[in-house]
C-alpha cells in the first residue's frame, strides 16, 4: 500500500488469519487494515472468504491462525461478547435483531441496564424506561426519529428500518470500529439509500466503518478504500478514484492481476 | 446530512387505511392474552347457564382452583421451555417421579440395590431438599441434551417421559404411598406430615375452599411473570426463542440460557411435586397421566407460541383454568367425557391457527 494513510497506526488490523473446516480452507492467511475515519469496504466472490474474515474480527468466529491488533494492541476474541466489550460493534446479514422484542429492548440486548437501587441490585430490575430513552435518542442522532414508537415490536418494521435499528445499536455503542455485513442485501433501491447514508453520518461521527457488501454501485459510493478478498486472502486495496468497477471485478474474479 | 431522509413509510404502516380484522389481528398482536381471557369468560359462562346450577357454585370453583394448582405450577417450566422454542413432553412424568422419590424417603427410607445399604427414613426438610436436587439433576439433563448434543427438546424429552414413567413404577413397585406413611401416624412424624402435606390445608371462605397449594401456584406466577418481563434473563428467554442466532450474536450466552430455564423447570417439578403430595395427600405413579400434555395444552391456549419468543405467563394461567374449567363444566353439565377432549382438542386447534394468523402481523 502507498498512501499516506499508512503512516498512522490502524484501527483495527488482522495479519496472518487462517480459518479451516475441514479440508476447506475458508482463510488462508489474509490481512486487513482499517484507518481511523474511513469506510473501509469488503468485496469478494463467493467462498473469498469475505464471511469469515467478518466473523473473525467481530467475535463469532475464532482463527485457527492469525493475529488481530486494535489501535496496536493484540486482542483474542472467543466470543461477540470480547470484542463488543473493546468497541468493535457488527450488523450481521443475517439481521441480528429479534423481531418480538421491540426496538428499545433490540438495542439494549444482551447489555440490559438495571434501575438503580436494591430494586435493581436484588430484584434485577431492568431500566426499561431509561433504555427506551436512551434508544430514541440514538435513533434521533442518527436522524431516523420516525421509527415513532420505540416499543413497537421489530417484526412490525421495514426492512429498512430493522437495518436501521441494527445499524444504530452498532452505533451506539460501537466506540472504536462499526462492522456491516451486507446491510443493503435485502432491501430495495430507497431503503438502500437511507442505509448508505447512515453509513456517511458514522463516518462523520469520525467511526470507522467495514462494509462487505456484493453491491459495487453502492460500495464506490461510499467507500474510501475497498479491499479485494480473494481465494482466502486479500488480493489488493484500491480506491474508488484508482480504479473502476469493472476492473475492481476483474481483480475480484481472477480476470485481471492485482 | 444532520437531518437524514425520513424513513416513510415508518408512519405508513400506521396511517394506512385498516380493515376491522387488520385491527383485531393487531390487537391479539400486541395483547396476546385477549383472545384466551375471552375464551376463559365466555366458556364460564356457557357451563354456568348448561349445568344444573352447580358449576358456579363457590366449591365447586375451590374445587377447580385446587385441581388447576398443580397443572398450572408445572405448566410455567413448560412456558419457559416453549418460550425459548422448546417442550417438554416429560414435565408429568417427572414430577411424579421427584414426588415418589420425596415420599418414599421420608416415608421409608431406602435400600441401596447391590451393595445394600440401608439409608433410615429422612426428615422432610430433607426430602424436599432431595426433590429439589433431583428436579435440578434431570432438568440439567434435559438442557445439557439439548445444548451440548444438539438435540431436539421433543426427542430428549419424549426419552426421558419413557424413563421417567418407568423408574417411577419400578421404583415405587407401583404401590401408593398413603397419607398415613407420609404423616399422621406416630409422633415421630408429625413434622412430615406438617411439611410434605402442608400444601394440602386451607382455609374455607363460605363453601370455596382455598389450599396453600393454590396460594403457592398463584405466588410463583406472580414472581415469574416478574422475572419474565422485567429482568435481563427474562428478556434473553424470548430473544433466544425468537432467534437463537441473532440473540448469540447480540452477545448473549444462548446456552447458558437454555441449560437454566431446564433447571428452572426441573426445579419446577419439585415444586409441583410438593404441590400434588398436598393435593392428593399421598404418592402414587398412576396420578396426573394426562398432566404431561395439559401443561402443553395450557400454554398454546394461553396464546404462547410454539415457535418460541412470544407469549405471556398470564396466558398460561388462564389456560390452565380453561382446561380444567372443561373438564369440570362438561361433566357438570352431564356431557358424555368422550366429548372432554374433542372440546380441548379443537380449542388447541382453533389457539395455534390463531398464533399461525398473529404472527403475519407486518409480513
Amino acid at each position: 500500500m502507498s498512501d499516506a494513510s499508512s503512516a498512522t497506526t490502524p484501527v483495527l488490523e488482522a495479519r496472518g488469519l487462517v480459518k479451516r473446516f475441514g479440508r476447506v480452507t475458508a482463510l488462508g492467511g489474509a490481512d486487513l487494515e482499517l484507518y481511523p475515519g474511513e469506510v473501509l469496504a469488503v468485496i469478494g466472490d463467493n467462498g473469498a472468504g469475505k464471511s469469515s474474515l467478518i466473523k473473525c474480527l467481530s467475535g463469532a468466529m475464532e482463527p485457527d491462525e492469525g493475529e488481530m491488533y486494535l489501535n496496536g494492541e493484540r486482542v483474542t476474541f472467543k466470543g461477540p461478547p470480547d470484542a463488543q466489550a473493546v468497541g468493535i460493534e457488527t450488523v450481521y446479514q443475517t439481521l441480528a435483531v429479534a423481531p418480538a422484542l421491540d426496538i428499545a429492548e433490540n438495542m439494549f440486548l444482551g447489555r440490559e441496564r438495571r434501575v438503580a437501587g436494591p430494586l435493581g441490585s436484588i430484584f434485577r430490575k431492568v431500566d426499561k424506561r431509561g433504555m427506551r430513552r436512551q434508544a430514541k435518542e440514538a435513533l434521533d442522532e442518527l436522524g431516523i426519529g420516525t421509527l415513532q414508537d420505540i416499543t413497537q415490536a421489530v417484526e412490525t418494521l421495514s426492512g429498512g428500518q430493522r437495518q436501521a435499528v441494527a445499524v444504530a445499536r452498532a452505533a451506539a455503542f460501537g466506540s472504536k470500529v462499526v462492522i456491516l455485513d451486507e446491510p443493503t442485501a435485502a432491501l430495495g433501491v430507497k431503503e438502500s439509500g437511507q442505509v448508505l447514508q447512515l453509513i456517511g453520518d458514522l463516518r462523520e461521527r469520525g467511526l470507522p466503518v467495514i462494509l462487505i457488501s456484493h453491491n459495487m454501485p453502492h460500495v464506490f459510493e461510499v467507500a474510501d478504500r475497498i479491499h479485494i478478498q480473494r481465494l482466502g486472502r486479500r488480493a489488493t486495496v484500491v480506491t474508488p478514484e484508482s480504479h473502476t468497477m469493472a476492473e475492481a471485478v476483474a481483480i475480484m474474479t481472477g480476470a485481471a492481476a492485482a | 446530512m444532520t437531518s437524514a431522509t425520513p424513513v416513510d413509510d415508518a408512519t405508513g404502516l400506521l396511517s394506512q387505511s385498516r380493515t376491522p380484522l387488520d385491527q383485531l389481528q393487531h390487537a391479539l398482536h400486541k395483547y396476546p392474552v385477549l383472545s384466551p381471557a375471552l375464551v376463559l369468560i365466555v366458556s364460564g359462562l356457557v357451563f354456568t347457564m348448561l349445568g344444573d346450577g352447580r358449576f358456579h357454585q363457590p366449591s365447586t370453583i375451590g374445587i377447580m382452583l385446587q385441581q388447576t394448582a398443580v397443572l398450572a405450577t408445572l405448566a410455567i417450566g413448560q412456558t419457559l421451555i416453549i418460550l425459548t422454542a422448546g417442550i417438554d413432553l416429560s414435565v408429568g412424568t417427572a414430577m411424579i417421579l421427584v414426588h415418589l422419590v420425596i415420599a418414599r424417603m421420608v416415608a421409608f427410607g431406602a435400600t441401596v440395590p447391590i451393595a445394600g445399604w440401608v439409608i433410615d427414613p429422612i426428615h422432610p426438610v430433607f426430602g424436599l431438599l432431595l426433590g429439589v436436587l433431583l428436579g435440578l439433576f434431570l432438568g440439567a439433563i434435559h438442557g445439557g441434551l439439548v445444548t451440548r448434543f444438539g438435540l431436539p427438546p421433543f426427542i430428549v424429552t419424549l426419552g426421558t417421559f419413557y424413563v421417567y414413567q418407568s423408574l417411577g413404577n419400578v421404583y415405587s413397585k407401583a404401590q401408593t404411598t398413603s397419607k398415613e406413611a407420609l404423616g399422621d401416624n406416630g409422633e415421630t412424624r408429625d413434622v412430615a406430615e406438617g411439611l410434605l402435606l402442608v400444601l394440602g390445608r386451607g382455609i374455607s371462605i363460605g363453601t370455596m375452599r382455598i389450599t396453600v397449594g393454590v396460594l403457592l401456584a398463584l405466588a410463583m406466577y406472580v414472581v415469574f411473570a416478574y422475572i419474565l418481563s422485567s429482568t435481563a434473563w427474562g428478556r434473553h428467554i424470548y430473544a433466544t426463542g425468537d432467534d437463537a442466532e441473532a440473540a448469540r450474536l447480540a452477545g448473549i450466552n444462548t446456552r447458558g440460557v437454555l441449560i437454566s430455564v431446564y433447571m428452572v423447570a426441573g426445579l419446577i417439578y419439585a415444586i409441583g411435586g410438593w404441590v400434588q403430595l398436598g393435593r392428593s395427600l399421598s404418592a402414587s405413579s398412576n396420578a396426573a397421566t394426562d398432566i404431561n400434555l395439559e401443561t402443553i395444552t395450557a400454554v398454546v391456549i394461553g396464546g404462547t407460541s410454539l415457535f418460541g419468543g412470544r407469549g405471556r405467563l398470564v396466558g398460561t394461567l388462564i389456560g390452565a383454568m380453561i382446561v380444567t374449567m372443561f373438564d369440570t363444566g362438561l361433566s357438570l353439565a352431564g356431557v358424555d367425557a368422550f366429548y372432554k377432549n374433542l372440546a380441548i382438542g379443537l380449542l388447541i386447534l382453533f389457539a395455534v391457527a390463531l398464533d399461525t394468523w398473529i404472527r403475519k402481523v407486518g409480513k
